[in-house]
C-alpha cells in the first residue's frame, strides 16, 4: 500500500522559493500527473519525493512513513529521468539488474526479474548491449525496465518522453499506460504537455508558480476549469478568452457584441460585474457546420482571418473585440480569408471567469 | 626530359623534418650506435670501436644495474599507487567544497610549480639528521631522542625520497581526478541513489568508473616521470651513501658523466627506456579499455 501524501511542501534555494506550501493526497494504485509549464517546480517536487532534493519545509510521507530525513535508497521508488540516467558502462542487462544487485538478491531471482522486465518491454534483442548503441526510444524502454524490476511502491517520472519524436512518443504514451494497468502501482508523472497528461492520469495537477491551480480527472479540469491558466493550459486549442460586463440577463463584451448570460451561472453574476467568458473552438461553430445545440445558444458574425483545414473539421481563425478567436467548422468547406459568416456559440458549454481574481465564477 | 620534382607536401615537411632529425633523430641513433661501443668521454677514439652488445651484456650480469633497476620499480610501484590514492582522496575532498573551490585548486598546484631542484633540497633540508625538520619535530614530541639517520640509511631514506615524490605529484594525481570527476554526469549517480545505492556503492559503481580513463591517463604521465627520476635523488642523496639508494638514471648518470664511460651508460638508458614504455603501453592500454568500458572509445 503506498499512499503519497505532500503537506505543505515547500522548497527554497537559499532565499529564493520556488515551490509555495503544495498539499497533495495521492492514493494507492492512483496514476497522477504533474503538468504545467516549464519552470513552474514539477521536477523540483517530484525530486522531493525520490530524495533528490531536500524538503525546506512540510511534509512528504510514502505509505504511513514519513520520508522527509529518508535517503533515496530508503524510500522504496523508481524514477524514471528525463534523459534516460542509464549507466553508461553497463550492458542493458546490468542496467536492468543494477538495483537487485545492491540489494544483494540471489542471482537466480536477479536473472528472473530482469527477464521478465525485458520481456514487458520487449528488450530481450538487446540484453548485450551498451547505452551508447540503442537508439532513444530503446533506451527510454531500458530505463523503465530499470524501474519496474525493483516493484517499488511508488514510480515517479519526469518528463520520460520529453526526447522522443512525437511518433514514438504516442507509442510509448500507451506502453506507459499498460504498464500501469498490468504492475499495479502508484504513480507520479510529470509532464509539461498536456495531451499526454490528459491521455495519461487518473488525476490531474495543474501547477504554476510552484503553486496548485487545481487537481481534477481529466474531464473535471477540461470541463470546470477553476480559472483562466488552467481553462487555457488544457485543452487544444486553447481556450477563447473575451473581456465583457454583465448587463441584466446579458453580458456585453468589450467592443464586440451582446449575448445572452450562459444560464447556468446567472445566480453568481452581480449587475455591471466586469466578467471574461471562456468558449473553446469546439463551442463555436458557423451556422450550418455545428453540432446540433440542445439548450441556449447566441448568434453573431465575425470575420474569418485564417482557416486550416484538418479533413475532418477545419479550424478558423476570427477575431472578435481586437482578439483572435479559435473557431470550429465539422463538414468543412473551403472558407476564403476574410469571409463573413454567422457563428453560434454554444452557451450551456460557455465558461465564465471573474476578471480580477481570474477564477471561475461557477 | 622530365626533371624529378618532389612532391609539394614534401616540400612543404622539409622544414620540419629537418628539424625533427637534428633534434631527435642524429642525437637518437648517435646514442643507440655508441652504445655498441666501448666510447669514453676522454677518448673519443673508442667511439669508432665496435663491440656489439657487449655493453647490454655487461648491465644485465650487473648487480648494481639489477638492484637500481629493482629499486627503480619498487618506486614506481609504490609512489605511483599512493600518490594516485592520496590523490583521489583529495581530489574527492576538494570537489565537495562549494565555497573558495578556485583558489584550492589554485593553492593545490603549487607543488607541481616548483622544479624537482628545489624540491630535492628542500626535503634534504627537512630531512637532515642534526637540523631537519622531522627531527626536531619528533625529538621535540619527545617520540625519540637521537638523531634518525634519514638520509643515511637505505630504507630510511629510500622512504624521505618517497616523500618527496609524493609532495611534488600527489597534485599532479588530484587535478587529473578533479577534472575526471567534474566530467561524471549528474543523473546516473542519482539513478543509482534511487536505485538503492549507499554514497559507497555509487562512488564504486558509477563515479570510479568514468574517473578510471584519468587515472590511467595520470599514471601513464606519472610513470614516466618516476622511471626518469634524478633530480630530486640526485640532491637529496646523490644515489648514495653507498649506492643505497641508486636508481636506474642516477647510475646511468653518474656512469656516463663521472666515470666517463658513456658506451656502457647508453647501454643501461636503452634498457630503461625500453622499462619506461612497458609501463606507459601498459597504462595506455588501461586507459582504453576504461574508455570504451564507457563507450567513449570511437
Ligand atoms: N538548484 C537550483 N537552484 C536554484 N533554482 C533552481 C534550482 N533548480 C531549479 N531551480 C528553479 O526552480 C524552479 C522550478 O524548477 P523545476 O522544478 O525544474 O521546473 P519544471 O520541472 O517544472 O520545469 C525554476 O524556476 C528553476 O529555475
Ligand atoms: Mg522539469
Amino acid at each position: 500500500m503506498a499512499q503519497v501524501h505532500l503537506r505543505n511542501v515547500v522548497k527554497k534555494y537559499g532565499a529564493v522559493q520556488v515551490v509555495h506550501g503544495i498539499d497533495l493526497e495521492i492514493q494507492d494504485n492512483e496514476f497522477v500527473v504533474l503538468v504545467g509549464p516549464s519552470g513552474c517546480g514539477k521536477s523540483t517536487t517530484l525530486r522531493m519525493i525520490a530524495g533528490l532534493e531536500a524538503i525546506s519545509e512540510g511534509e512528504v510521507s510514502i505509505g504511513d512513513r514519513v520520508v522527509n530525513d529518508l535517503p533515496p535508497r530508503h524510500r522504496n521508488i523508481s524514477m524514471v529521468f528525463q534523459n534516460y540516467a542509464l549507466y553508461p558502462h553497463m550492458t542493458v542487462r546490468e542496467n536492468l539488474g543494477f538495483s537487485l544487485k545492491i540489494a544483494k538478491r540471489p542471482q537466480a531471482e536477479i536473472d528472473k526479474a530482469v527477464d521478465e522486465a525485458a520481456q514487458i518491454l520487449s528488450l530481450a534483442d538487446y540484453m548485450d548491449r551498451k547505452p551508447g548503441a540503442l537508439s532513444g526510444g530503446q533506451r527510454q524502454r531500458v530505463a523503465m525496465g530499470r524501474a519496474i524490476v525493483r516493484h517499488p511502491e511508488v514510480f515517479l517520472f519526469d518528463e520520460p518522453l520529453s526526447n522522443l519524436d512525437a511518433k514514438l512518443r504516442t507509442q510509448m504514451r500507451t506502453e506507459i499506460k499498460k504498464l500501469h494497468q498490468k504492475v499495479k502501482s502508484t504513480i507520479v508523472y510529470v509532464t509539461h504537455d498536456q495531451v499526454e497528461a490528459m491521455t495519461l492520469a487518473d488525476r490531474i495537477v495543474i501547477m504554476r508558480d510552484g503553486h496548485i491551480e487545481q487537481v481534477g480527472t481529466p474531464l473535471d479540469v477540461f470541463e470546470t476549469p477553476a480559472n483562466t491558466f488552467v481553462a487555457t493550459f488544457i485543452g487544444s486549442p486553447p481556450m477563447n478568452l473575451l473581456p465583457g460586463t454583465v448587463s441584466g440577463d446579458r453580458l456585453a463584451l468589450t467592443d464586440g457584441p451582446v449575448v445572452p448570460l450562459p444560464p447556468q451561472f446567472a445566480g453568481n453574476v452581480a449587475e455591471g460585474q466586469e466578467i471574461i467568458l471562456g468558449l473553446r473552438a469546439d463551442n463555436l461553430m458557423p451556422v450550418g457546420h455545428t453540432m446540433p445545440m440542445e439548450g441556449a445558444y447566441a448568434e453573431f458574425d465575425m470575420t474569418v482571418n485564417l482557416s486550416e483545414p484538418l479533413g475532418t473539421e477545419t479550424l478558423l481563425f476570427g477575431s472578435l473585440a481586437g482578439r483572435e478567436v479559435q473557431a470550429k467548422m465539422l463538414s468543412p468547406r473551403p472558407v476564403k480569408d476574410g469571409e463573413r459568416l454567422r457563428f453560434q456559440l454554444d452557451l450551456t458549454r460557455c465558461h465564465l471567469f471573474d476578471a480580477k481574481t481570474q477564477q471561475s465564477l461557477r | 626530359m622530365s626533371r624529378f620534382r618532389p612532391p609539394a607536401w614534401f616540400v612543404l615537411l622539409l622544414p620540419a623534418i629537418i628539424i625533427l632529425a637534428a633534434v631527435v633523430l642524429v642525437p637518437l641513433i648517435l646514442s643507440f650506435y655508441s652504445s655498441f661501443t666501448p666510447y669514453k668521454l676522454t677518448r673519443p677514439e673508442t667511439l669508432y670501436k665496435w663491440i656489439g652488445t657487449f655493453n647490454y651484456e655487461k648491465a644485465m650480469k650487473s648487480a648494481h644495474f639489477w638492484a637500481a633497476f629493482g629499486r627503480t620499480v619498487l618506486l614506481l610501484t609504490i609512489a605511483l599507487n599512493l600518490e594516485m590514492l592520496m590523490g583521489l582522496g583529495l581530489a574527492l575532498l576538494v570537489n565537495k567544497v562549494t565555497y573558495g573551490q578556485r583558489a584550492l585548486r589554485t593553492i593545490m598546484m603549487f607543488p607541481m610549480m616548483f622544479s624537482p631542484v628545489l624540491v630535492g633540497f628542500q626535503f634534504k633540508f627537512i630531512f637532515n639528521d642534526n637540523v631537519g625538520l622531522v627531527n626536531n619535530a619528533l625529538q621535540s614530541l619527545g617520540l625519540t631522542d637521537r638523531a634518525i639517520p634519514w638520509l643515511v640509511d637505505g630504507q630510511l631514506a629510500f622512504i624521505a625520497i618517497l616523500t618527496a615524490e609524493m609532495w611534488s605529484a600527489t597534485s599532479v594525481f588530484a587535478i587529473l581526478i578533479l577534472a575526471g570527476l567534474f566530467a561524471v554526469p549528474r543523473d546516473p549517480i542519482e539513478a543509482a541513489k534511487v536505485d538503492g545505492c549507499t554514497p559507497w556503492q555509487s562512488f564504486r559503481h558509477i563515479t570510479l568508473p568514468y574517473v578510471m580513463p584519468f587515472i590511467y591517463i595520470a599514471l601513464a604521465i606519472r610513470s614516466l616521470d618516476v622511471a626518469r627520476a634524478y633530480d630530486i635523488v640526485q640532491i637529496m642523496t646523490n644515489g648514495g651513501p653507498a649506492r643505497r639508494t641508486e636508481l636506474l638514471w642516477t647510475l646511468i648518470g653518474r656512469t656516463g658523466y663521472v666515470d666517463a664511460k658513456m658506451g656502457y651508460a647508453n647501454a643501461m638508458g636503452y634498457i630503461s627506456i625500453f622499462l619506461a614504455i612497458i609501463f606507459t603501453v601498459y597504462f595506455f592500454r588501461k586507459l582504453n579499455a576504461a574508455r570504451s568500458e564507457l563507450g567513449m572509445a570511437g
